[in-house]
């Protein structure tokens, strides 16, 4: 990755780490830089610690990487836990009426700003922030007047006084900065590129909406919710339908419900709510109604720690609502795949009529990255499948809604339509939708239907394609990985390769169908692989090996709550390829 | 999505036009035959084509219902039939939405949907099945049955008392609440046909007798108690209160009828602006560009 800038603010919950950091991600985007933002939060209102890191830079950034050129804690807990962060040419603004500093690394300034007689903050507490913002961009090299006009773009719902008093505020950290600190050797740059800047939750929502769903239904669940907010607030514009429900089974039977009546139907929910929905998923399955749900990871089992990611629902999703069925699941790669992702995973929901689930996580939901707004195409190509909505001449067969084909995929009548009645169902059936046990259980029709439905999984492996190696061939390791670790495996490769040891990926977006042929195909040959994962037992590893045999030479997995960070995947490829280990779990150096 | 009708020409409908593919599979005797003739001859007297008459059923024996009778059916999982129909309901309100079930399946599992449904006046008609008793699993006790009935789960009589159907869906705030008799087949019907017309959630709880596992509460049992409301003139069907008092008796006077109505609050899918352009599913499913690119420079 080219040059980068890392900027880290702490606080207490309800300190204002969130705004300085809105205004940071507009200042970055706006020069046309990318930038890629992870907020480490608790599960309270107030209080506690939260630690928001944005990392910057021409190139796109993948990950919030291993070390922080800026930290501004708002508060002394966070320069006790996280001033280690800064190495050298870094720097350290802070409140130095409340905060004392610890010893940072050799080479990094520390910049306390005497706030008590920069500006009067008895009233307005979050003041101290404004200070350091504007500190923060005179010696990142940013001019005032971007500031300026972000401020006030920031503050419009208030009146002009409130941002006149910030504008103020951030002048006089502004020029404070200028006149008693040593500027960023880096001064950020600029480029005529401009970018969007998303949530992972706002761009399943925003795919969502241009996969043309109609329908959301939700039940608020952390690290969900924020699909449900987009949703909710842009819902007239889009057109959609959005139901909060009472519980997540009524959630997914709900949209099964509008599914079933012909439209597009969608929800998201974590680990737990999911766990209410399984059933619901044996409905999709069984009556043959598509729809997708997401699935926002967070650490577990059971209520776990809601505010902190892993990637622990891979075997719920494999063994979600028992029995033998097809079904399309998918782990978004980054921020811009959550959005791509949801046409994709619903034309082949609805084209084969099953449930389509997105197993997201923690770190892509409420992280944020720059994307190019080009790449937000609201124009997809939306393929509802074989979908009955006219009755043509009125002359036709008597319809039956799961006729036997070679397929595996019966046309599907949409309700309201003359001639079509049928009745859908959660029991076996036969070609009529007659529950099979409504004329003695037959045998020879429960196999047929069986294998009518099972004959759709070669149909779905054909609509989604095998992962990619990516990188130099015959390198000394392969790492491999699925989903959210896609940023850190690429930046841990390109580090080990300035370290001499060449490393290429596989980095897997289709869980089912995983193409484990093609897979094994991939790795032929490979030196040395590892698979990295956020969970404890290597869930993607006793996958791959179910379906393949495949074992790899060694393991990397951390299942502490926080992401990797690309150190400690070089670290441990290193330590492994020395033949210390074959299974590494990297410690979190920060108490985040 | 624009479904196209071809020119079909009117006629009138009848019984046959609700018969269903397969005969019930229900013993001889029970009292779900008299709610499926009475439901076949509400959705004649109205009128309304099998097509736009969706049935949705949850698990049991009165759950088999939709495949008993012709019309958009969805047969789904045990105490669900709510959300799915409200789904389906939302998704096109041009259909006319039946929810067909038992005690158990309704006012069991399915109990919190059923609160939550009412209070949404979702509009749709849920008539429930009621034989006080697990049917299909040959013989539990379900949330109506007496105190001190004896079941299979409870062989030295149930120890809690019962739910009272008809005072929780007042409490929840239903708009239109009625109880039937499986044995008054024309009262039912007209009771149906009037929750059919009811625009808001109509609760229809039927007295339905199971003639194999319930020994305690059967036709004989109800004929001689049952009492019809409509047959009192001074009662008074606005009166929410007065519901609430009738929907306390029980014992050698139930009463059956109308217990309340009120047409004066607006329906769930009357409430939500995104369907003032019409059923959902016709609707334009694409993102025009410029509201599109006003949603990207929100990010920007």
């Amino acid at each position: 990755m080219s040059q980068s800038f890392a900027v880290g603010i702490g606080g207490a919950a309800g300190q204002g780490v969130a705004t300085p950091g809105d205004i940071f991600a507009k200042i970055f985007s706006r020069r046309g830089l990318h930038l890629n933002a992870y907020n480490a939060y608790q599960s309270i209102i107030r209080g506690g610690h939260t630690f928001l890191t944005i990392r910057t830079g021409p190139q796109k950034i993948s990950n919030t990487g291993d070390h922080l050129d800026l930290l501004i804690p708002l508060n002394q807990d966070t320069m006790d836990r996280h001033l280690r962060l800064l190495t050298a040419g870094g720097a350290c603004l802070y409140n130095a009426d409340l905060i004392q500093p610890g010893t940072p690394a050799e080479g990094v300034q520390l910049c306390p700003m005497p706030v008590s007689k920069m500006a009067d903050i008895t009233r307005n507490k979050v003041g101290q922030n404004t200070l350091a913002i504007g500190a923060a961009l005179s010696m990142m090299g940013v001019g005032f007047p971007a500031l300026e006009s972000v401020l006030a773009e920031q503050f419009r719902k208030k009146d002009k006084a409130v941002i006149d008093e910030n504008v103020n505020l951030a002048r006089a950290g502004y020029d404070y900065a200028t006149q008693n600190f040593k500027p960023f050797s880096w001064a950020l740059p600029m480029t005529d590129a401009r970018y969007a800047v998303l949530s992972g939750n706002v761009a399943m929502a925003m795919g969502g909406a241009a996969a043309g769903v109609k329908f959301y239904s939700a039940y608020p669940m952390s690290p969900a919710t924020g699909v449900l907010h987009w949703m909710a607030s842009h819902a007239r514009q889009a057109e959609i339908m959005v139901r909060q429900v009472e519980d997540e089974i009524g959630v997914v039977t709900m949209a099964i419900g509008a599914a079933h009546a012909g439209v597009r139907a969608m929800c998201a929910t974590s680990g737990g709510g999911f766990a209410l929905m399984s059933e619901g998923m044996g409905l999709s399955a069984q009556a043959e109604i598509p729809i997708v749900v997401i699935d926002c990871q967070r650490a577990g089992p059971s209520t776990g720690v809601p505010t902190k990611t892993e990637q622990g629902d891979l075997w719920q999703m494999l063994g979600a609502g028992f029995g033998d069925y097809p079904r399309v699941i998918a782990a978004p790669l980054d921020i811009a795949d959550c959005f791509k992702l949801i046409p994709e995973i619903f034309n082949i929901a609805e084209k084969f009529q099953c449930p389509g689930i997105v197993l997201c996580d923690l770190l892509l939901s409420e992280g944020r990255l720059s994307v190019d707004p080009k790449l937000l195409d609201f124009a997809p190509v939306i393929d509802r499948g074989e979908l009955i909505t006219s009755n043509g001449s009125g002359d036709h067969e008597p319809y039956q809604r799961y006729k036997i084909t070679e397929s595996g995929v019966s046309p599907r009548a949409i309700p309201g339509l003359p001639g079509y009645t049928h009745v859908v169902s959660s029991d076996e059936h036969d070609e009529d939708g007659v529950l099979i046990s409504d004329e003695y259980t037959n045998s020879g029709k429960r196999r047929a239907m069986m294998e009518k439905r099972m004959r759709k999984v070669d149909g779905i492996a054909a609509a989604a394609p095998p992962p990619e190696l990516h990188g130099p061939a015959n390198a000394d390791v392969t790492l491999i990985g699925w989903g959210s670790t896609y940023g850190v495996i690429q930046e841990a490769c390109e580090l080990l390769s300035e370290q001499g040891i060449s490393a290429n990926y596989l980095v897997v977006r289709w869980l089912v169908p995983l193409h484990g042929d093609a897979i094994l195909d991939l790795l032929h040959g490979a030196r040395h692989t590892i698979i990295v994962e956020n969970n404890f037992s290597g869930q993607f590893a006793r996958y791959l090996r179910s379906e393949t045999s495949f074992v790899p030479d060694g393991n990397i997995r951390k299942y502490d709550g926080e992401p990797f960070a690309p150190h400690h995947i070089v670290e441990a490829v290193k330590e492994q390829l020395a033949g210390k280990t074959k299974l590494s779990v990297p410690t979190h150096e920060i108490m985040v | 999505m624009a479904t196209e009708v071809a020119g079909i020409a009117p006629k009138t409908i009848s019984m046959a036009d609700f018969k269903g593919r397969v005969d019930p599979d229900w013993c001889p005797g029970c009292g779900d035959f008299g709610v499926l003739a009475a439901v076949q001859k509400a959705l004649v007297e109205l009128q309304i084509p099998k097509h736009e008459v969706a049935t949705i059923s949850g698990i049991g024996c009165s759950s088999n219902f939709p495949g008993f009778i012709e019309t958009y059916g969805m047969h789904t999982l045990h105490g669900r039939a709510l959300p799915v129909a409200t789904g389906m309901k939302l998704a096109n309100h041009a259909m006319t939405v039946l929810v067909t079930g038992g005690d158990g399946d309704g006012l069991g599992i399915g109990c919190n949907h059923f609160v939550h449904t009412v209070r949404r006046n979702v509009d749709l008609t849920y008539i429930v099945m009621d034989n006080q008793i697990y049917g299909l699993t040959t013989g539990q006790t379900s949330p109506t049955s007496r105190l001190g009935m004896k079941t299979k789960s409870m062989p030295y009589g149930n120890i809690e008392n019962p739910l009272n159907p008809i005072s929780l869906a007042l409490a929840a705030g239903a708009t239109f609440v009625g109880r039937g008799f499986s044995g008054d087949q024309k009262h039912l019907t007209e009771l149906i046909r009037r929750g059919i017309e009811h625009k808001g959630f109509s609760f229809i709880d039927v007295f339905s007798p199971c003639v194999t596992y319930n020994h305690d509460n059967t036709f004989q049992w109800f004929r001689p108690r049952v009492k019809k409301l409509e047959d009192n003139a001074e009662y008074d069907p606005s009166d929410w209160s007065a519901a609430m008092e009738k929907s306390l008796l029980w014992g050698e006077e139930i009463p059956i009828g109308r217990f309340f109505e009120r047409t004066d609050l607006p329906t769930l899918h009357g409430s939500e602006p995104v369907l003032n352009a019409g059923p959902l599913v016709h609707q334009n499913n694409r993102i025009p560009a410029d509201v599109a690119q006003k949603f990207i420079e929100e990010l920007m």
